[in-house]
């Protein structure tokens, strides 16, 4: 260290001495800036700014030219997306819808058929249909956990049942949302195949939804096949769904071509529709089972109570006397359906 | 305890990737994954600058923020480490990290990842220091051995810099000091929240 500054002072000197130049021309390091032109983190985070989807890209010398990027900001969004939105969104909107299920439980009670069941019954679903929509429920549900055990597995679960049990549970779970995955898809598929038709809105729905369906008691709407409420919820499933699916398989398959920008968006938009989704199918797994007396069995036997087919769906009960009379049966009122 | 850290002096790197060639001896890393790579910057054009870059081994980490299963820890020395028993390869940390570090093996069907794989600041993960089992998942252990990173003991120009952040930032305080200039210690911002001022 000592001889450093005193080999500095020298080497000029006698460089300029063995060169017989000015002694100026020796100072040349200290009048130029190699840094110049160079650009300093500092710089790139400011350019970046504010909420930049561009990344800090170079060239490397390894196969992967994505490893270019030297710093990608928007990890800090979606840090925040993945450690409070996704968790604040979820944690609102499924004990909220969930919450609201059961006050309107207490308020309204469940609603029964108001003729009382008659002795004759409707066919609904044919089996196929009821395969599809079983199978897409499952799926769904096992879709639902394991997605939801990655949002609030962390916090809820976690601290219960130890790191190496709950790793285990979640490894197993992803394969689980992965390899399921593809049911659900098919069956989102099939459903719109199905329905579209019977979904597509209508005049009458307007008056659907001003009356709320009937149900807090402003008279019974007319409907076809499917209730304004209905068509909601099949639109729901399917864009809701497919957007689930589109979104889940970037994130699956990872497309070379997408930046890690477009990947985060994917995960993102794959999230928080998946939490809004599971809250709206609670809505519908309400009405379906407890909230409305009659409604299961179209699920279940593929058959409804005609009492409750006429005051639901008056327009597709005229179709259906109309065009498939055999659809319609006479018999001993069934068993109530739970 | 020491705060490890990484610092690369942009204006003393030659882009020679013995530090990716070392990491990659050194830890057994497979086949599609690099650890550490260099990064060249405005590369052939003036003030072209190439960067070494790996895991920065942040304060509070982000890719151990967003982790479904809480798989990352951090040392005494600061070092950000994971498990692979734990990790279930969803890549969350991938999209959280702001430098790329962490990787999959790819080893399976269906989009499934395998295992994360990133730098350890060669302190290899939580089995047992330098056994069999740590150096199979997590490659060496040479900050147990009381060594620093191979990427930064073998750095031809001394560009790249592992040890106790205070005494690194000081070595290239005096470095900028000295020659004059410096374009700043990269990452340092992102990773540590702090600049070196020189």
């Amino acid at each position: 260290m000592i001889a450093t500054p005193l080999f500095r002072h020298l080497f000029p000197a006698l460089l300029a001495m063995l060169l017989c130049v000015a002694p100026v021309a020796a100072q040349q390091p200290s009048a130029v800036n190699p840094t110049a032109s160079s650009v300093t983190e500092k710089q790139l985070l400011d350019a970046l700014k504010p909420n930049s989807t561009d990344t800090i890209a170079g060239r490397v010398s390894i196969p992967d030219v994505r490893a270019g990027n030297l710093i990608q900001p928007t990890g800090v969004e979606f840090r925040a997306y993945q450690t409070t939105t996704i968790f604040q969104v979820g944690a609102i909107a499924i004990p909220g819808m969930l919450a609201l299920l059961a006050l309107f439980y207490l308020i309204r009670g469940r609603v029964r058929i108001q003729g009382g069941p008659s002795a004759q019954t409707i066919v609904r679903f044919a089996w196929f249909s009821r395969f599809v929509h079983w199978m897409t429920a499952t799926s769904f549900i096992a879709l639902g956990l394991s997605g939801l055990n990655l949002v609030f597995g962390k916090t809820l679960l976690l601290p219960v049942i130890g790191a190496s049990a709950f790793s285990a549970m979640s490894q197993l779970g992803k394969f689980v949302h992965d390899y399921v995955s593809f049911a659900f898809a098919l069956g989102i598929f099939l459903m719109f195949v199905m329905w579209v038709k019977d979904n597509l809105p209508a005049l009458r729905d307007i008056r659907w939804i001003v009356q709320f369906g009937g149900m807090l008691g402003f008279g019974h709407p007319t409907a076809d096949r499917f209730n304004a409420g209905q068509k909601l919820m099949f639109w729901a499933t399917i864009l809701g769904g497919g957007t689930l699916a589109v979104s889940g398989y970037i994130m699956m398959f990872r497309p070379v071509s997408f930046a890690i920008s477009a990947m985060q968006l994917a995960t993102v938009v794959h999230g928080l529709t998946g939490v809004v989704l599971v809250a709206i199918i609670l809505a519908h797994i309400y009405i379906g089972t407890v909230g409305m007396e009659g409604a299961f069995r179209a699920m279940g036997r593929g058959t409804v109570d005609l009492n409750w087919a006429k005051e639901h769906h008056s327009v597709w009960v005229e179709k259906v006397a109309r065009k498939r009379p055999k659809d319609i049966s006479g018999g001993p009122a069934p068993a109530p359906a739970e | 305890m020491a705060r490890m850290k990484f610092l690369c002096d942009a204006d003393r790197c030659i882009e020679c990737n013995a530090c990716v060639t070392a990491c990659k001896n050194e830890n057994d890393v497979p086949w599609g994954i690099n650890r550490r790579r260099v990064v060249t910057i405005n590369d052939g054009k003036p003030g072209e600058r190439s960067v070494s870059m790996a895991c920065m081994h942040c304060t509070d980490a982000p890719c151990a923020a967003v982790c479904p299963v809480d798989c990352f820890y951090t040392t005494a020395d600061a070092v950000v480490l994971h498990s692979k028993d734990l990790c279930i390869g969803c890549g969350y940390c991938f999209y959280a990290c702001p430098f790329g570090a962490p990787q999959y093996p790819k080893a399976a069907n269906f989009g499934s990842r395998g295992k994360m794989d990133k730098c350890t600041y060669c302190a290899g993960g939580p089995e047992a220091d330098n056994s069999p089992e740590e150096f199979a998942q997590y490659g060496g252990n040479r900050l147990a051995e009381g060594k620093l990173p191979l990427c930064a003991e073998m750095c031809s120009t001394k560009a790249l810099l592992a040890g106790d952040g205070q005494i690194i930032a000081q070595i290239y305080k005096e470095r900028v000091a000295k020659r004059g200039y410096g374009s700043g210690a990269w990452g340092w911002k992102t990773a540590y929240k702090e600049d070196i001022a020189t």
